[in-house]
């Protein structure tokens, strides 16, 4: 019973491995990388546009409304890793439906990748709205007590990310795996399809969460300083 | 009964009752979770695309816990570090 993409192994030279989980990721940058720049060769601004056009559009700006909606301001800036981990994550659970793939996100490596990703980009965001100084001392709120379990929540909840992921999507493949040697024909293509879902929810749910981790970490604390009187309207004489 | 007996008792009967109690309380929460949110829509469907986030959000961490249990069983199961020292234990004799 095979666990994880990382088993199936390609080719071996030494100690470099080449397994099915990075023949996958490859494949899926590949795709990515080569849809969107077919389909940005030829941009138009008016309102004759290609349908592959359309469908990017409609993906970018849905991104940036919900990253918005989060509480991040500019949300351009936070665009690209965002959007770069709801897609990652979206597009590897989709391809689900091509035959002999295994979602590279299936393996504790690439989640675990993921959620580093994540954990490295907090602080980064934060000291570049707040400043190191100000980073720092999000720490140490509401009391300097609570230096240790900030630190410990940093980690579970970095931890917590990549084991929601590989969980998830282990736990499709590996119940359609299962039911494929019992029951074949209709019942797993009803998991593949529940689990096309559960993947397409996970995405979503990855690339919120750290929207909201960066959020939290972006976040103006000096609301008393910033906010200013009203002038007042001068009376009429 | 040997050791090799014992520990395949043990991790079968542990996997089993992980998955199965490590999923009552989740399963527990989410239906709370979901009723709560339905009532909230009721209330103010203007809300909906907050609510609907957030009760998604609210899932997804939930069901973590329930993860965590299937990865523990998983790892009991397949992957098991006991197990795998008594076979080669067994093998080498």
């Amino acid at each position: 019973m095979r666990l994880s993409p990382d088993e199936m192994i390609f080719w071996q030279h030494g100690l470099f491995k080449l397994n099915a989980t990075i023949v996958f990721t490859w494949g899926l940058m590949l795709v990515l990388v080569l849809g969107s720049m077919l389909v940005t060769r030829r941009l138009s601004t008016g309102h004759e546009r290609s349908r592959w056009q359309n469908l990017l559009e409609i993906v970018v700006t849905g991104i940036e409304k919900q990253i918005e909606d989060v509480g991040l301001r500019q949300p351009r800036s936070y665009l690209g890793f965002l959007g770069t981990l709801f897609l990652f994550v979206a597009v590897a659970s989709l391809f689900t439906v091509v035959p002999g793939y295994e979602p590279p996100t299936g393996s504790l490596s690439t989640t675990t990748a993921l959620a580093l990703c994540v954990l490295a980009a907090v602080p980064f965001f934060g000291i570049r709205e707040q400043g190191l100084g100000g980073y720092l001392q999000s720490y140490i709120e509401p009391t300097p007590i609570m230096l240790p379990f900030n630190l410990i929540s940093e980690v579970s909840r970095t931890l917590a990310l990549a084991v929601r992921l590989f969980g998830n999507m282990m736990s499709g493949a590996m119940i359609i795996g299962i039911l494929l040697s019992i029951t074949p024909f209709l019942f797993p293509i009803v998991m593949t399809l529940l689990g096309l879902l559960t993947g397409m929810v996970q995405a979503y749910i990855f690339s919120i969460l750290a929207a909201v981790y960066i959020a939290a970490a972006t976040r103006t604390r000096t609301r008393e300083a910033a906010s200013e009187p009203e002038p007042q309207p001068e009376p009429d004489a | 009964m040997d050791s090799m007996t014992l520990i395949a008792v043990a991790s079968i009967i542990t996997a089993g009752f992980t998955t199965s109690f490590g999923a009552i309380g989740p399963a527990l929460a989410e239906g709370r979770a979901v009723a709560t949110a339905l009532t909230s829509l009721a209330q103010q469907p203007d809300a909906s695309a907050t609510i609907t986030r957030t009760l998604f959000v609210g899932l997804a961490m939930i069901e973590s816990t329930a993860i965590y249990c299937f990865v523990v069983s998983m790892i009991v199961i397949f992957a098991n570090p006991f197990w795998n020292h008594a076979i080669t234990q067994a093998a080498g004799k």
